[in-house]
């Protein structure tokens, strides 16, 4: 039990998709800038990890080596066509913002990733948890970096006014660079420093050391 | 993972197995759903056209609002409704006069015709195109409501513009699809805005289109002028322009002019 613990807590800070292994960003730019969005967002991406992990589990010990990423990529393929179906039959609204976005989800480098680390070594329902466990760690960066946006991009959260735009008669004047992509490179650089600030063990070693001046600097 | 996993006949077997099994996933989902993403069109459209024209109640069912509404076909180039026969040239095509998607006409080469003066960028136009018409309890027209569409900086623009009954006086224009920049050029979304176009009037005192968008303001008092959006010039400008092609002698003017005289 307390390894199914494991997989789905590990992922929201300690290992987090996003944060710490640095996947799924592209996604994370497109679709924050209004809550509503990104909820639905997050539960496809949700769903498709988990159910795309709980298919490759099943058929772990039959997949030809050889066509492993193959066999992986049509299971996630199929599952995100049905969750895009979905979508368009009972979120219409929704559905059409996404766009394409819902699409992408095939080449979410997250799904993929734990379809490979993860489920092609474990059982069906640890890896399950496991999809779960990185679609809420996913989940966890896209809300932070979408309240950010909407709120200060837009004066709004879930669409209802907070702080009212000078635009409609009130006293706040939006941040427009906030709605668009790149604002949500520095919210996740952001969430990463106060991240690695509280748990220190993210912090990676620096790879080189600028050496010191030399001795003989300055000018004479 | 046993060695013979990696064997041929059991690499096509698991290949072949895994796509039958998925196909029958997407397909059964694609086809069980169909149903109601297509009313989820239809819906999404009606709101559209009723938003456009300012009469659309929050909360009421669309179809129960919908009703109030008649849909016409229009023959742009004559400019009148199209005749019994129009409406079988149409059905011939293999589209539904009932349901006429626009879009898919301008396609269709025997339906459409490619623009040689194109100020809207929008190619080719359908010979045909709807038109959704509210009459009062006198039968006569209170507001008409017209598709328009056309390109502004980066995608076309989709939209409805909506003219009270004496066909010159704009009612209101709503865009319901469009990839402009958020915050500038999509602020065509801002129904302050949209508010802006309310109560203009499409031609001038010589009868001329004269309706546009002023880059920098509108001059006060001026009937005939909308602000632009700051920021926005490029989109400012395609919507500007495709506003005067619909209007204009290529697109629904020579239709409002009939409709004009005949209320006269």
């Amino acid at each position: 039990m307390s390894e199914l613990k494991k997989v789905l807590t590990e992922p929201l800070f300690s290992k987090n998709p996003i944060a710490v292994q640095i996947l799924g960003i592209c996604s994370a730019l497109a679709v924050t800038t209004s809550l509503n969005v990104t909820l639905v967002m997050c539960i496809a991406l949700t769903s498709v990890t988990a159910f795309s992990n709980l298919g490759i589990a099943l058929i772990r010990h039959h997949i030809p080596n050889n066509i492993r990423i193959i066999v992986q990529m049509t299971i996630i393929a199929s599952l995100v066509i049905v969750v895009d179906q979905i979508l368009k039959a009972y979120a219409y609204e929704i559905s059409k913002q996404l766009s394409v976005f819902v699409g992408l989800i095939i080449t979410n480098c997250i799904v993929m990733g734990r379809a490979e680390a993860f489920a092609m070594k474990n059982g069906p329902v640890l890896s399950f948890f496991d999809g779960i466990g990185n679609g809420l760690g996913y989940s966890v960066v896209l809300i932070t970096v979408a309240t950010v946006r909407e709120l200060f991009g837009a004066g709004k959260l879930f669409g209802f006014e907070v702080l009212p735009l000078i635009q409609d008669g009130g006293w706040y004047q939006s941040n427009g660079l906030l709605l668009l992509p790149p604002s949500a490179f520095f919210i996740i650089g952001g969430f990463i420093w106060v991240l690695r600030t509280w748990k220190k063990d993210q912090v990676e070693e620096s790879e080189y050391k600028i050496l010191p001046n030399t001795e003989h600097s300055g000018g004479h | 993972m046993s060695a013979n996993n990696d064997s041929i006949q059991k690499t096509l077997l698991v290949a072949i197995l895994l796509c039958l099994v998925c196909s029958v996933i997407v397909a059964g989902a694609a086809v069980s759903l169909k149903p109601l993403q297509q009313a989820n069109k239809v819906a999404d459209r009606k709101q559209n056209i009723l938003a456009a024209a300012g009469i659309l109640q929050p909360g009421v069912d669309i179809d129960e609002q919908f009703k109030q509404v008649t849909t016409r076909i229009v023959n742009l180039e004559a400019g009148r409704y199209a005749t019994e026969a129009e409406l079988a040239e149409i059905k011939e095509a293999g589209l539904d006069p009932k349901n006429y998607d626009q879009s898919k006409a301008s396609k269709m080469p025997e339906l459409s015709e490619k623009l040689q003066d194109d100020p809207a960028s929008i190619k080719r136009q359908a010979d045909y195109a709807p038109v959704y018409i509210l009459e009062n309890s006198a039968g006569e027209i209170e507001k008409i409501i017209m598709p328009v569409h056309g390109y502004g900086l980066w995608s076309t623009l989709y939209g409805f513009l909506a003219l009270k009954g004496d066909m010159e006086t704009i009612a209101g224009l709503g865009f319901y699809q469009h990839a402009e920049t958020p915050g500038l050029g999509g602020e065509v979304d801002n129904p302050k805005w949209k508010s802006l176009w309310v109560g203009k009037k499409l031609h001038d005192e010589d009868g001329d289109v004269a309706i546009s968008v002023v880059k920098g303001g509108a001059e006060p008092g001026n009937p005939n002028q909308v602000d632009g959006l700051s920021g926005a010039t490029l989109t400012s400008r395609g919507v500007d322009s495709l506003v005067k092609f619909w209007v204009g002698e290529s697109g629904f003017g020579k239709f409002l002019t009939k409709l004009k005289e005949q209320g006269a």
